[in-house]
């Protein structure tokens, strides 16, 4: 509530803050679950959360957008029967975070009018600790005109060398947090995120084309500023401008199945649809059946069904250092774990929640996290990804008679089970006798999950963590930020050059 | 004064009296944001929200800079104002500003600002399931009260309130689902209860379905897959700022839709009465019986058109540009009539009457998963859902395994393409994510080519 406007002093004190109502984030967040508990909850946790973004972008020579924002509040969560109820609330005052508890627990006994049996828990041991992202340059103390020189200069870059409309960004995030739970928690974190892009449009005669670096949405870690300046986007920005010109006067991609190489982060986007989303389990037990969707794996399959090639190791680990998906604990108060997803081409694991895992008979959460202090906590990947193959791109390219090789995601399409996809990359080459050759514009390809991972019959060692800063999920619908380790691989088959 | 104009008043003064001569405007945005969310039959996540925020924006000696926050007092606020002064002063020189709004009077809308018992959701989500009559159910029935001022330092500022309701829920059995939407302003207005039943006769009816092979077919869309259509041109058709960087294939003044075709936005039917710029809003038609006749714009985008602002600045502006989210296609039929329940698959019988002018073609219940392929042709790529049937002379014959399509959005709509509009529109409930949702306004259409590409099973 903006009403009072009465002005109160804000103090740090450890890692907790100190209001000079007397509250600190962490009494907030406890205040809050007792109220909850107070109110007839048999589970409650809060967490209080501080947010930083700041995103700047150029366009065609100016810097178009400085823009930051920042939020501060609590979100509590409280289990009453089955049913879930969640409240979210700006003020951090004792009376307003009391109320916030007392509300959660009085909607999640409205859930009580249309239940199911009692819900469990996945155990979880009380944890005491703290965690921080690696940092070493703080991106919110690089001053804007570094920033806006960085992207005016990439731009320039870009439309000198033929783009018509060039534009580059760079995004940096900072979230504090501090979760409290009913059962013990009191848990504390620090994690910063940085990165950027540049993205060079090519206008012709009735279609665009496109060519970005190193993604189209940029390229994220937990990271500092440190993280953008290795990405170098001014010395790829040359490059990227005249690829997009060259790519509006090459050959359309050929229609057909053909032998396809994918660069790294084309495949990372293809893991986070066909294998990320796919072993979420609250869509494998039909939490998301109305909008995300479900999933195609059947938990009674778990430990057997064949995903792909004996090639296919995919991992599920929030620890990897600087990887866009890592943290300390998830937003359950899980330690950070990571686990298999895929070994050997079976699967193996799911994403899981303490409520969903407790429902599936697993013994594990520890992939729960949410959209800022006002969304409800939920299951989201952190970083799933391939380990490493036995080849190297060149040695793959060196191996293909015949075939199309697709970099950096242009467009992206797949069905509610996961099964059906459709992609569009940026820029295609064909491979001839095994060497790189002509460019080919508007490269699609298609295909059935399983049936394309059981192809996959070449994978390199090197490895990319990417990072996906606009994962759409759940209802209010939340923004998550996840990680996918990729390397170039080799698919058999597949149909591409797919046309409206 | 109520307290979101006391927070958009009182941020103009601050920032006016720390960087004299500077072109400052301020929204202040309170929302009561609930939402009840079910699946397997059961209420699974319930959640609410009261939150208020500040967006401030500034222009001072050339530059441009913009802060938000979420503000509960006035030292969040001087804190907000502090941190946006500062940035202005460092900021790179903005050429492209568009300047502010002049003081003007919004038009009056609806005035209502009633928070909604998560009581009455849940009665709404039993109604749902309860329509359903035993088949598996999922969804959510949302409200939002939005409370909102802005100000700036020439002068305008403006207030008001909005309400919206809406409910999206699916039924399945043996594998088929079946979907119903509808998003009145008023949660008293949804009718759990039909649109359960709704849902269910779909899905009951998509069980079995059978494979088609891929190519052009002939198709009746329901109001739920137009809503697709919709959003697409909104996003990267109208939008002002992709039709000055070439990406759009609108052109004012020229016949690129059917006859039969009159899109029109109207923010004002949920009370959105003026933009995050202050520029007060109207019922703004975008294409008039085939001619595209006007776009949407932000200051920006029109400054840089040479035209003026249409009232689509979002906070979102700067990424995506001005777009239209309370798009409504004008259904053929007389103003206010209302379509009635039927039996089987077709939503209402506002469709059915278009199914029965179809020869051989396809019942289309919902579109999925759609992406751009390429701006200029809005060319996308996506998926059916919830529903396919194959119609032979004017019948439901079977259900049909869901395709993957890719399809030209500006060909769909093209003259020629379109058959028939239906006689009523049905407001369809947008994203949720954004505390307000986008709304369209669709009725069914028939048409007489889309390009199935594939097919979508596993």
């Amino acid at each position: 509530m903006p009403a009072n406007l009465s002005s109160r002093s804000l103090v740090r004190r450890g890692r907790s803050r100190l209001w000079s109502s007397g509250m600190s984030e962490f009494a907030a967040a406890e205040a809050a679950v007792q109220a909850a508990i107070d109110a007839g909850a048999r589970y409650a946790d809060a967490r209080v959360m501080h947010r930083r973004h700041e995103v700047m972008s150029a366009r065609n020579g100016d810097v178009d957008d400085v823009s930051q924002t920042s939020d501060s509040g609590l979100g509590v969560r409280a289990l009453v029967g089955s049913g879930w109820g969640f409240f979210a609330v700006a003020d951090l005052s004792d009376g307003t975070v009391r109320d916030a508890g007392r509300r959660s627990a009085e909607i999640a006994a409205a859930s009580a009018l249309v239940s199911r049996a009692e819900s469990h828990l996945v155990p979880s041991e009380a944890v005491s600790g703290s965690w921080s992202s690696d940092c070493a340059i703080d991106p919110f103390d690089i001053s804007l005109s570094v920033k806006g020189d960085m992207l005016v200069r990439a731009t320039e870059l870009m439309g000198e060398h033929g783009a018509d409309l060039a534009e580059a960004m760079c995004q940096s995030w900072e979230t504090r947090k501090w979760f409290v739970s009913s059962e013990g928690h009191r848990i504390d974190q620090h994690i910063r995120e940085s990165g950027a892009g540049i993205m060079a449009t090519a206008i012709g005669d009735g279609e665009t084309q496109r060519r970005s670096y190193p993604a189209n949405r940029g390229q994220y870690r937990t990271r500092g500023w440190e993280f953008v300046e290795e990405l170098d986007i001014v010395g790829h920005a040359a490059r990227v401008g005249s690829e997009a010109r060259q790519l509006l006067s090459a050959p359309v991609c050929p229609s057909g199945e053909t032998t396809l190489i994918l660069g790294s982060e084309q495949l990372a986007l293809q893991i986070h649809e066909s294998v990320g989303h796919a072993i979420e389990l609250d869509r494998i037990l039909g939490w998301e059946a109305a909008y995300a969707g479900t999933s195609w794996l059947d938990l009674a399959q778990l430990g057997s069904l064949k995903f792909g090639s004996e090639l296919m190791n995919i991992t599920i680990d929030p620890t990897i250092p600087g990887a866009l998906g890592s943290f300390g604990y998830d937003d359950e108060g899980t330690p950070a774990t990571a686990r298999d997803a895929v070994r050997n081409g079976i699967w193996v694991g799911v994403l899981a929640g303490r409520d969903s895992g407790a429902l599936a008979g697993l013994d594990y959460g520890g992939s729960v996290r949410a959209d800022g202090w006002a969304r409800l906590p939920m299951v989201r990947m952190t970083n799933v990804g391939l380990e490493p193959g036995p080849h190297t791109f060149d040695e793959i390219v060196a191996a293909t008679d015949d075939g199309i090789y697709m970099e950096t995601n242009r467009s992206w399409s797949i069905d509610d089970r996961r099964l059906n996809f459709q992609f569009g990359a940026e820029v295609g080459y064909e491979v001839k006798n095994g060497h790189l050759g002509r460019l080919l514009r508007n490269p699609t390809y298609t295909g059935i999950g399983p049936q394309f991972w059981s192809s996959m019959d070449m994978l390199s060692s090197e490895i990319t963590a990417w990072g996906t800063p606009n994962c759409g999920k759940g209802q209010p619908g939340q923004v998550g930020h996840t990680g996918h380790p990729a390397a170039p691989a080799r698919f058999q088959n597949v149909r591409v050059g797919v046309r409206a | 004064m109520n307290a979101e104009q006391d927070l958009a008043t009182s941020a103009v003064e601050q920032v006016s009296a720390v960087l004299g001569g500077a072109e400052v405007e301020a929204s202040a945005n309170r929302h009561r944001l609930s939402l009840t969310r079910f699946a397997n039959s059961v209420i699974h996540q319930n959640v609410a929200e009261d939150v208020t925020t500040v967006r401030i924006q500034i222009h001072h000696e050339g530059r441009t800079a913009s802060a938000s926050a979420s503000v509960v007092d006035a030292s969040a606020l001087a804190a907000l104002i502090e941190r946006v002064s500062a940035v202005v002063r460092v900021a790179p020189v903005d050429p492209a500003w568009g300047g502010l709004a002049a003081p003007a009077v919004p038009p009056v809308g609806p005035n209502e600002a009633t928070e909604v018992a998560p009581d009455e959701r849940a009665v709404v989500v039993r109604d749902f399931v309860d329509g359903a009559a035993g088949l598996e159910t999922a969804g959510y029935c949302r409200t939002n009260v939005w409370n909102g001022a802005f100000a700036n330092s020439a002068g305008q500022s403006v207030h008001g309130s909005a309400i919206e309701a809406g409910m999206s829920g699916i039924a399945r059995t043996n594998g088929a689902d079946g979907v119903a939407r509808h998003a009145p302003l008023r949660i008293g207005d949804l009718d759990g209860t039909a649109l359960g039943a709704r849902a269910a006769a779909k899905a009951r009816a998509a069980v079995d379905p059978m494979e088609m092979p891929a190519g052009r077919y002939e198709v009746v869309l329901e109001p739920t897959a137009v809503a697709d259509i919709l959003e697409n041109l909104a996003v990267a058709g109208f939008n002002g700022k992709a039709v000055n960087e070439q990406r759009s294939f609108m052109r004012v003044g020229t016949d690129q839709f059917d006859r039969s075709i009159t899109l029109v936005d109207d923010p004002l039917a949920i009370g959105s009465r003026f933009d995050t710029e202050g520029t007060a809003r109207t019922r703004l038609t975008l294409v008039d019986r085939g001619t595209t006749v006007a776009l949407t714009q932000d200051r920006r985008s029109a400054a840089e058109a040479g035209s003026n602002s249409t009232g689509h600045a979002f906070d979102s502006t700067f990424s995506w540009g001005p777009s239209a989210r309370h798009l409504g296609m004008q259904p053929s039929g007389v103003e206010d009539e209302i379509a009635t329940e039927v039996d089987g698959p077709m939503a209402d019988s506002s469709v059915a009457a278009l199914v029965a002018g179809v020869e051989r073609g396809l019942l289309v219940t919902d579109f999925w998963y759609t992406r751009m392929l390429d701006p200029r042709t809005l060319a996308i790529t996506g998926l059916t859902r919830n529903g396919v049937w194959l119609i032979e002379n004017g019948q439901i014959m079977a259900p049909l395994r869901n395709f993957r399509f890719t399809q030209s959005y500006a060909q769909a709509l093209m003259p020629g393409n379109v058959r028939a509009i239906g006689r009523t529109a049905t407001p369809i409930p947008g994203d949720t994510y954004t505390a307000t949702s986008p709304r369209w306004s669709c009725p069914a259409v028939h048409l007489a080519s889309w390009n199935f590409t594939g097919g979508a099973s596993g």
